[in-house]
């Protein structure tokens, strides 16, 4: 066993620290409070010449070819600054590495190097609906082929990066008298496709500079070839690369608190109370002790899975083990730190608070901790019948 | 005993959660998000409904009930609203209480008894820049001069400041006595000459109660102003919270029992796996926990209201029903935005909006390391 980041690893590392210093996390307040969005996009596009939006893709495709580890690492340092970036990058990634591995050859150089070179600010995975959330099978947005072409109807909710993105992976159901699971189909929707209506914005509690919005299709018209993958495979395919999603949203989650803790750290060697730094309590440094404890828990439950997909292993399981851990670590983490800075850490003055609420989505997207522990008990017990 | 509410208590009840719902709970997203407290609804009535002095003596204004009656009201509130839950909190607890219990009876003609009819809010600058946990470091002075005292200073994070008219400041009157021997308490009437607010914080959460600062620039009060002894204002302060302590975990309890009961509806509705998420033995144990803390919650909180009406000492009990309350709402707000899913990440539902006021009542009215602290050292002694 060997726990050290390799030299390209660390590099990939150290840039998107020196980036998310220098660009993302003095502006990540301002854009949380309704900021300049041009801001977001410059930023969104900086990454992408810095080769972050496809860091497991290949480079025929314009991606990084970093492998997972460093996705994650880079994931983490860019979540430090402004998690609503992070998962932007974190979608971004998601659906180039989805096209990559089910794509035609037409599709995967159509879009892939857009969403690389940050031509497309974004990727859209377009999976939950308003009844089908931890259950997406349960799906009622329909394909139906007409000729040449394939007609889509219904809405997906929540879908990160919506207004802005190029291209939407986006599943539908291609028979509807197949089994659940069975009859779903997977597509790729160019933007601007007449048909398709970005709906709704929703107004959250955190990660306000990343837009979620409603998705409608009102007899939207796609090529033929516009489908991706298998016929009737889609769900087969959403599953498995939510697998790989979660390693972001893990390692999304470590960054912000991390990001939390470090603050909180600080704060506790300035602020004085009764003649003393509130370091020298023990309260406080328990408190320091125990989530920094959870956190390098969660990064080396994300390196194991990371590494274990990098390896072409079977990662389900682990991928799921450390986005739980991870995304509850980080909520326990960012509440704690806003303890260590009592009633200064309420206020919108210091970051914390955006910190927490940017936090608490972790344990919610892409399958929420009860998914996770259902996929987790699901693949324990199978070694046990 | 008698685990039971009294018919007034339980007829309180009804009469704050109707109040409640029928008008608080209207605009309390819009209030939130604008950041506005409206006086009219979130006070003046609340004085209409006998509730801004609940358990002072009548002849002061007050409606002669128990604690318990106190603590009700303001868990039902709080229910609904939270930011309403503190204003009646701080101005009942905080800014009227402290009269009560040390004022000189023409204090209470003068102060006492507006602030019970609810004719007058009240409020409380304890806290400082560098004074939080540890008050005794209050550097705000106070100098008499002839039949005055001078203030100088400033008091952060002043619930309802700016609204209410009368403040209950502690200023330090002797420098060279030890810490907390030498400082004071006065009663501030707003539009003093010489008081004035500073900055209005914008919070996580209790966004429509004001969290203000106060400013004293050569504020001249008259003697009479000066509450209970002159040096032990401390004293008056420490007092003063235990009480309060019993409001803010009331308060933590209605949060708490709000975001339960509307997990329990969502549960109930929502559907996934064709069946009814509230079907899954994971929400089933979380409604299981979240409403076994709860009733946990209560008891500690009612049981320190008891106390406080029996006239036996409720520090201790105070100091555990606001650490064990507010510990509580933290985590059952936390599990109710968890079984909204997604939609409890929006605005669209009130839950994200309990969590983030949950999490101030960790905080103020001592954060709960210093109720340990309290505990712990009632404990120890
Ligand atoms: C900010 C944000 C961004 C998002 N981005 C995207 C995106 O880009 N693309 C996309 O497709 N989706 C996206 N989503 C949707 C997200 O993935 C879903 O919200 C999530 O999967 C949960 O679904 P739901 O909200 O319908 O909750 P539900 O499925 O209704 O769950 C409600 C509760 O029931 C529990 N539950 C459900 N089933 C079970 C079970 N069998 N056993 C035990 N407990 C269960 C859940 O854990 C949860 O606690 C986003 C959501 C948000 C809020
Ligand atoms: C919304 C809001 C409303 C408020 N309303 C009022 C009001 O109406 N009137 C008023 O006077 N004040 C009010 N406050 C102030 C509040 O009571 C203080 O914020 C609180 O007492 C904590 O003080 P602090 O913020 O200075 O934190 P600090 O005292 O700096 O504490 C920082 C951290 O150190 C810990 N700590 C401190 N000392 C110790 C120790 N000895 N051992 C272990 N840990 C320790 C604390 O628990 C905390 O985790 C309000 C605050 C807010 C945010």
């Amino acid at each position: 066993m060997n726990l050290d980041l390799t030299e390209e690893q660390k590099l990939i590392q150290d840039t998107a620290r020196e980036f998310a210093t220098a660009e993302l996390a003095p502006v990540a307040g301002e854009l949380d409070r309704g900021g300049d969005q041009k801001i977001f996009f410059a930023n969104l596009k900086k990454l992408a010449e810095l080769g972050f939006m496809g860091l497991n893709v290949s480079e025929e495709y314009g991606g990084t070819e970093a492998g997972v580890i460093a996705f994650s690492v880079a994931l983490t340092e860019v979540a430090r600054a402004c998690a609503s970036t992070a998962v932007t990058l974190s979608v971004n990634n998601m659906v180039c590495e989805i096209i990559q591995a089910v794509g035609s050859e037409a599709q995967r150089q159509l879009y892939i190097p857009k969403i690389c070179s940050g031509e497309y600010l974004a990727g859209a995975f377009a999976l939950t609906e308003s009844g089908a959330g931890s259950d997406p099978a349960g799906m009622t947005t329909t394909a139906v082929q007409d000729g040449d072409h394939w007609v889509l109807n219904g809405s997906k909710i929540f879908i990160t990066s919506a207004p802005y993105a190029g291209v939407f992976v986006v599943w539908a159901v291609t028979d509807k008298s197949a089994p659940k699971g069975k009859g779903i189909s997977c597509f790729l929707v160019e933007q601007h496709t007449p048909g398709l209506v970005i709906g709704k914005k929703e107004e959250k509690l955190g990660q306000h500079a990343s837009a979620t919005n409603e998705l409608l299709f009102q007899n939207c018209c796609i090529p033929k070839d516009a489908l991706m993958g298998k016929l009737n495979d889609g769900f087969r395919v959403a599953v498995g690369e939510l697998a790989g999603g979660r390693i972001g949203i893990g390692s999304l989650a470590l960054g912000v608190g991390l990001a939390a803790m470090d603050a909180a750290s600080a704060y506790s060697v300035e602020r004085k109370q009764f003649g003393r730094k509130i370091a020298e309590f023990q309260a406080i440094q328990w408190k320091l002790a125990d989530c920094y404890t959870d956190l390098d828990a969660a990064r080396l439950l994300l390196m194991n899975a990371a590494f274990k997909k990098e390896q072409g292993r079977s990662f389900g399981k682990e991928a799921s083990m450390a986005k739980l851990f991870a995304s509850e670590a980080a909520n326990r983490a960012c509440y704690e730190a806003m303890q260590i800075f009592g009633g200064y850490g309420y206020t919108c003055e210091f970051p914390i608070e955006r910190y927490a609420r940017d936090a608490r989505i972790c344990s919610i997207y892409e399958g929420t901790s009860e998914i996770q522990r259902l996929i987790i008990a699901r693949d324990i017990l199978r070694g046990f019948s | 005993m008698i685990f039971e509410l009294t018919e007034e208590q339980k007829l309180l009840r009804q009469m704050v959660r109707d109040f409640a719902e029928a008008e608080i709970a209207p605009g309390v997203e819009a209030r939130d998000e604008e950041e506005r407290f409206d006086r009219e609804l979130m006070y003046d009535k609340l004085g209409e409904l006998g509730l801004t002095g609940i358990v002072f003596p009548e002849q002061y204004g007050g409606a002669e009930a128990d604690y318990i009656s106190y603590a009700i009201a303001v868990e039902e509130l709080s229910r609904v609203c939270a930011s309403t839950g503190v204003t009646l909190s701080a101005h009942l607890s905080l800014g009227a209480n402290p009269i009560y219990l040390f004022g000189t009876e023409e204090q209470m003609q003068t102060f006492l008894k507006p602030l019970a009819e609810g004719s007058k809010m009240g409020a409380f600058g304890l806290t400082e820049n560098s004074a939080g946990s540890d008050a005794g470091g209050t550097k705000t002075t106070a100098v008499r001069d002839g039949d005055d005292w001078i203030i100088n200073g400033s008091k952060i994070f002043c619930t309802n400041g700016g609204d209410a008219e009368i403040y209950i400041i502690f200023a330090r009157t002797d420098k060279n006595a030890q810490k907390h021997h030498g400082i004071s308490a006065f009663i501030i009437e707003k539009d003093t000459p010489g008081f004035s607010f500073g900055k209005k914080e914008k919070k996580l959460g209790i966004r429509a109660s004001p969290t203000m600062e106060l400013v004293f620039e050569n504020c001249r009060i008259p003697a009479g102003n000066l509450l209970g002894e002159e040096g032990e204002g401390f004293k008056v302060a420490m007092k003063t919270l235990d009480g309060g302590r019993i409001g803010i975990a009331a308060q933590a309890l209605g949060i708490a029992q709000g975001a339960l009961d509307a997990a329990i509806g969502y549960a109930k509705e929502r559907k996934q796996f064709d069946k009814p998420i509230s079907s899954f033995q994971a929400i089933q144990f979380k409604l299981a926990d979240m409403a076994t803390e709860i009733e946990a919650a209560r008891l500690l909180v009612y049981q320190a209201a008891y106390r406080a009406s029996a006239g036996l000492s409720y520090g201790q009990q105070s100091a555990m029903a606001k650490m064990y309350a507010s510990d509580v709402a933290m985590r059952v707000t936390n599990e109710a935005v968890q079984i909204f899913g997604g939609y409890g990440y929006t605005r669209e539902y009130p839950v994200e909006r309990m969590m983030r006021d949950a999490k101030i009542t960790q905080i103020y009215e001592g954060t709960n390391e210093v109720q340990r602290i309290v505990i712990s050292a009632a404990l120890v002694k």
